[in-house]
């Protein structure tokens, strides 16, 4: 016993003397976090990580057998749902924590916003954060055009004609996304590079950073609770508040495994792209209210294109997000920030009813 | 008598100039500067239905049938001598409209298309030889078609021989019990064939190439299909039914009996959707009518009958396994798509009941029925691996469960109950 006790310590200093665990494990150990009443939503950062983890895990799954060529790609994920044993399992939970993990990116983006977590010194750590989430969107968006049905070709189509109405840069983004004027394989082709390589990369920096940050400055505590008199509990991070993420991660494993057994992804029809496009072709449910929106506009606003000018908005919108953090000077100086919370509250309305307009509309509205 | 008025007729067109195709003429004619201003129906109408009609938008006026001069405003603009013909006899219009109709030189000008051989088709028509030979004036002829004045051509919905048109503008002869009573045939034609499966097709399914009165008949030389030929009308779709069945020993006792082919069983103007019920000699089937079931014809009929049913079920079973897999979230689209094989079986062995040969029905049962198995087999395997699936994600939730569980007790272990309320 004590031989391998001694053993695995020999390792362990051996590792030590060229990792340099200890220093890892001694600031897991100093490292506490905050309790209070919002504790909950610290939970959301790891919850999300935990869900691109499993991405990044069936992602590598199904590359064993996905052939990204319009030819192919429909019918290797028919063979993959059909005839590999699990393959259905893979597929369907990478679809379904894809959408979990933006839904959750997404609650833990506005939880931070309203809890005015992004005030110095953490606002290099919200600029990623909302980065991340755009290049979330973006996984979304490629990978949804990857299996070649035809709701993602169509989807897809109405995307890159969207953002091809861009000014300036549109057209020439568009048609280097789509290698040509049309969704076609070079599409889909591109579309694969930029899901399993580039949007990769740049999410691992990016995460890497993030990561890092959050590290660095630990968790922000709200102004209000900051502003109350009195002591303030924290609970180590290793090993109480990682088992309390541990729980919630399991919770969303077991989700994930009851949506895919119960709800698989269907795989639809093969793509035609001589087949008019089906009535009512609605992109994924985190583009809802900006497509929705672009419907409600105009045609003309003055002399501009309604939908130039709602594209123009939702680039200004999002530009105005990635720089809140200098743009609330009260949270800075931790005082209270009211203007900021209500702009939070009206921009998670917005997108509430704008998603369930898009979803309950006359397709023709 | 009759060839008098031929020779007449041709005389005068030939007078007023007539006999060759004429041009189309743009400028305003004087006939429709006085005809115009007539509220009378039968003075004015002309001109005003005129503004719709085919040959008014390639620029023919009135001149072009009725002849005259329609620079002259007055009365002598209808002067025989400058070749005016007026309305032209029933016989007649023949002549008039074959003039441009039948001169494929001509008519290469203006719709190249068309087919110039309507007049020398309607010489051989029922119709035709009825007008031509008894002199029998009731009969249709070119403007009781295509309204005179009003001509549309067939692609246009309004035109009285667009497909959805053509059965109403038959029937207003043929549907009526007293203009046909001197012709001895019955006026129900029409009534039954909105009863079809053919009018239903046209009508509301709106494929306009299912067939209307004109393409069993004829529509310039129209008449009735004989016995020995109905399966040469009905083949111009049917093809491969039409193919085996004169290829059987039906078609010939058919034709030694009179019974007139496809029709003997499927029925003429009011042809139902064809179903296996009709196959076999049991209620409903159109075999019995001839056939007893202790025959050899009869026998046969019962086993065609049973070898189709076979086929069915297990098509149906196959299907039905499928479809309880895919809306179950199961792909089985491949196995689907491999199913299609046994419809397409379960078509050939009914087509194949037109040959009346057992072996040919059973050749292509025996296909369908081993492609239906696999696909039985597909479906009970995927419902299997459903259920599987379900047994999985129980067992599976249920490990995460006590892991959670483990977690929590851990945690409560760590911080007690006191602890955690501070």
């Amino acid at each position: 016993m004590n031989t391998r006790k001694e053993t695995l310590s020999r390792i362990g200093d051996w590792l030590d003397d060229r990792l340099g665990l200890a220093a890892v494990g001694e600031l897991a150990r100093k490292k506490d976090v905050p309790q209070h009443r919002h504790s909950v939503w610290y939970y959301l950062g790891g919850m999300t990580l935990f869900l691109f983890l499993v991405q990044v895990a069936t992602g590598i799954l199904l590359l064993f057998y996905y052939r990204p060529s319009a030819e192919d790609a429909y019918e290797s994920i028919q063979f993959l749902m059909a005839e590999v044993e699990f393959g259905w399992l893979v597929r369907s939970i990478h679809a379904w924590s894809a959408n979990l993990m933006i839904f959750t990116a997404f609650l833990h983006m506005f939880s931070v916003l309203l809890l005015k977590a992004y005030r110095a010194p953490r606002e290099i750590t919200w600029i990623s954060g909302v980065a991340l989430l755009g290049l979330a969107m973006g996984f979304g968006f490629t990978g949804y055009l990857l299996p070649w049905n035809e709701l993602a070709y169509f989807a897809t189509r109405v995307g890159t004609n969207i953002m091809e109405a861009i000014p300036l840069i549109g057209g020439f983004a568009g048609h280097v996304l789509k290698g040509g004027e049309d969704v076609t394989g070079a599409t889909l082709t591109r579309f694969y590079a930029i899901h399993v390589a580039v949007l990769p990369m740049i999410s691992a920096l990016l995460l890497g950073l993030h990561l890092y940050l959050v590290q660095k400055h630990g968790m922000s505590v709200p102004p209000g609770v900051e502003r109350e008199q009195g002591s303030r509990p924290s609970m180590p991070f290793v090993p109480n508040f990682l088992l309390r993420d541990l729980v919630g991660w399991l919770t969303a494993l077991a989700i994930l495994a009851i949506l895919a057994a119960y709800f698989p992804f269907e795989l639809g029809e093969k793509a035609d792209p001589f087949a008019p496009a089906p009535i009512g072709i609605k992109p994924e449910w985190y583009f809802m209210f900006m497509f929705q929106t672009l419907k409600y506009l105009p045609a003309h606003l003055l002399w501009i294109e309604g939908e130039v000018v709602g594209i123009l908005g939702f680039l200004v919108a999002g530009l105005l997000l990635l720089i809140l953090p200098f743009l609330d000077r009260r949270s800075a100086r931790g005082e209270s920030s009211r203007l900021f919370t209500w702009i939070g509250v009206a921009l998670i309305v917005y997108v509430l009813v704008l998603t369930f307009l898009g979803y309950t509309a006359s397709p023709t509205q | 008598m009759i060839a008098l008025r031929h020779v007449s007729c041709a005389s005068l067109l030939l007078v007023g100039g007539l006999a060759v195709p004429v041009l189309a003429q743009q400028s305003q004619e004087s006939c429709v500067t006085c005809h115009g201003s007539f509220s009378d129906a039968r003075l004015g109408g002309p001109v005003r239905a005129y503004t719709e009609d085919v040959h008014a938008a390639k620029g023919f006026g009135c001149v072009a049938c009725h002849g005259g001069d329609a620079l002259d405003l007055g009365m002598t603009a209808m002067d025989p001598a400058k070749g005016y013909v007026g309305v032209p006899g029933r016989e007649e219009l023949l002549l008039v409209c074959g003039r441009c109709h039948s001169s494929a030189g001509f008519m290469r000008r203006y719709n190249p298309a068309l087919r110039v051989d309507q007049v020398a088709e309607y010489r051989t028509s029922v119709h035709g030889e009825l007008l031509l030979e008894r002199g029998d004036e009731r009969v249709a002829t070119c403007v009781d078609c295509h309204p005179a004045h009003a001509v549309k051509p067939p692609s246009e919905p309004t035109s009285s021989v667009h497909p959805l048109n053509v059965a109403e503008t038959c029937g207003r002869c043929h549907a009526d019990r007293d203009y046909m009573q001197s012709y001895a045939i019955s006026t129900d034609q029409h009534d039954k064939y909105l009863l079809s499966i053919h009018w239903e097709k046209l009508s509301v399914e709106g494929d306009l190439g299912a067939p209307t009165c004109n393409d069993c008949h004829g529509n310039h030389g129209a008449s009735p299909p004989g016995v020995t030929w109905v399966g040469n009308v009905c083949g111009q779709c049917h093809s491969v039914m039409a193919e085996l069945f004169n290829k059987s020993r039906h078609s010939q006792v058919f034709a030694m009996l009179g019974n007139p082919g496809c029709a003997t069983c499927h029925g003429n103007h009011e042809i139902k959707p064809a179903g296996d019920e009709m196959l076999g000699i049991g209620e409903g089937s159109v075999c019995g009518m001839c056939h007893a079931p202790t025959d050899a014809g009869g026998m046969a009929a019962a086993e065609m009958r049973s070898l189709v049913d076979s086929l069915k079920f297990a098509h149906a079973v196959a299907d039905s396994l499928l479809s309880k897999a895919e809306n179950a979230g199961m792909e089985v689209s491949q196995a689907q798509f491999e199913l299609s094989g046994a419809t397409t079986a379960l078509i050939n062995a009914r087509t194949g009941v037109h040959s009346f040969a057992v072996d040919h029905v059973r050749e292509a049962v025996d296909e369908g029925v081993e492609v239906a198995l696999s696909a039985q087999a597909r479906g009970r395997s995927a419902l299997g691996d459903l259920r599987f699936r379900r047994l999985g994600l129980a067992v599976s939730v249920g490990i995460i469960l006590i892991l959670i569980a483990g977690l929590v007790f851990k945690i409560r272990q760590l911080e007690p109950a006191k602890a955690r309320q501070t």
